[in-house]
């Protein structure tokens, strides 16, 4: 049962984008269309599941060595090696995707959400099961809110919005109110 | 003359924040006040002034396809610096920031100014950079810290301005952010606008 609370309240109640602010560049960059934004959330998810998985043992690693000053050092430069594997893999397999997703694969790596998810794994010191279905949840979490925000700006591109707000400042405002949606989902859990 | 105008980019026309919209995530999570934000943005100066030296220092050794991953190591190394120093020292504040202290790795802003500038000027020109980028970083910060401080609890820096007259709740909270964001960038961008026009105009007559 816990499990499932862990994973609701990632999706839903402590949303990585409209509750902690993890992730706002690609949330920001890459929802201009749904096609990016769904391959966005794909790589994310992906990415997500595995950079926890991973740096959890390797948090083990440190604490066994009693080295846990440097997790921050150790976290980012697996991420980032990862990230550049999963980079070439998609080059090779799916061109299309490669494409679509441009300069904002590399961007991963600086994607606040995966270190930040990573270093939360160890702060709540979540066992293996667990850290796989919080990353699953937020890699989910995440997903959904990116692809409900960019279907909300393909719709945005119809409308006549003041010359001051467009672009960045209407996209923020729009994700005040998308977040202001999920806050509604806040009393669902308590952990 | 040209450090000056250095400084000035960052503090105004390239503004990090407002201008450039680099290192939203924490411009949004840590501006619940002005206090939290000044925090914030001083520990990003930090950061960001040490990695533009040594990335300034270490540029003719360093090797163009791996470089990447060396300006994240030296991040990196400054923001465990800063981590356990700011653990040590304000440990109030540290534990308010919490999660965003060692996130300060990958705020877009450091790498960006890493990778653009100070991989390709001299030490003196990347501290003034860093300085000016950093001001400009920390100055928006405390600007959205204030305001969402003063909407949502009647003060800033916790001194009270019309105290319980008017409190916005939300504003505090995770929507606030985003919508007070929102509103200072329309209204820079107004400004910008407006600006312009007038330019436009002069150069008619």
């Amino acid at each position: 049962m816990k499990l499932f609370f862990i994973f609701l309240s990632a999706i839903l109640v402590n949303n990585f984008v409209l509750s902690k602010f993890l992730g706002i560049c690609p949330f920001l960059g890459v929802s201009k269309k749904i096609s990016s934004a769904s391959g966005m959330s794909m790589a994310v998810i992906f990415v997500m599941v595995i950079s926890s998985v991973i740096t959890w043992f390797l948090n083990l690693l440190l604490v066994k060595l009693g080295l846990e000053f440097l997790t921050t050092i150790v976290f980012i430069l697996v991420i980032a090696t990862l990230v550049q594997f999963i980079e070439f893999y998609i080059k090779k397999v799916s061109p299309n995707l490669y494409e679509a997703l441009g300069i904002y694969l590399p961007l991963i790596t600086t994607n606040c959400a995966i270190l930040g998810l990573a270093l939360i794994n160890v702060m709540n010191n979540y066992t293996l099961i667990e850290t796989i279905i919080y990353s699953l949840g937020a890699g989910l979490g995440f997903g959904m809110a990116l692809i409900i925000f960019s279907a909300i700006r393909e719709r945005m591109d119809y409308y006549d919005v003041p010359e001051p707000f467009k672009g960045t400042a209407i996209a923020l405002i729009t994700a005040g109110l998308l977040s202001m949606a999920f806050m509604g989902f806040s009393g669902l859990i308590k952990i | 003359m040209a450090n000056i105008k250095n400084l000035k980019a960052g503090l105004f026309q390239q503004n990090p924040t407002f201008i450039q919209v680099l290192g939203m995530c924490p411009t949004l999570a840590t501006t619940t006040n002005a206090e939290n934000a000044l925090g914030m943005g001083l520990a990003t100066l930090a950061v960001l002034i040490l990695s533009n030296i040594v990335v300034s220092l270490i540029k003719k050794w360093v090797p163009k396809n791996i470089r990447i991953p060396i300006y994240i190591v030296v991040i990196a190394s400054f923001v465990t610096m800063v981590d356990l120093l700011m653990h040590g020292y304000t440990y109030d504040l540290w534990k308010t920031l919490g999660l965003f202290i060692p996130l300060i790795v990958v705020n877009c802003i450091i790498l960006g100014r890493a990778e653009s500038f100070a991989s390709k000027n001299s030490v003196l020109d990347s501290i003034y950079d860093a300085l000016g980028m950093g001001l400009g970083f920390t100055g928006s910060l405390i600007l959205l810290g204030s305001v969402r401080e003063l909407l949502g609890n009647g003060t800033i820096f916790g001194l009270p301005i019309w105290g319980d007259a008017m409190k916005l709740y939300v504003m505090i909270l995770p929507p606030g952010a985003f919508l007070v964001l929102g509103m200072l960038l329309a209204m820079f961008n107004s400004i910008g606008i407006h600006n312009r026009n007038k330019a436009k105009a002069g150069e008619k007559k």
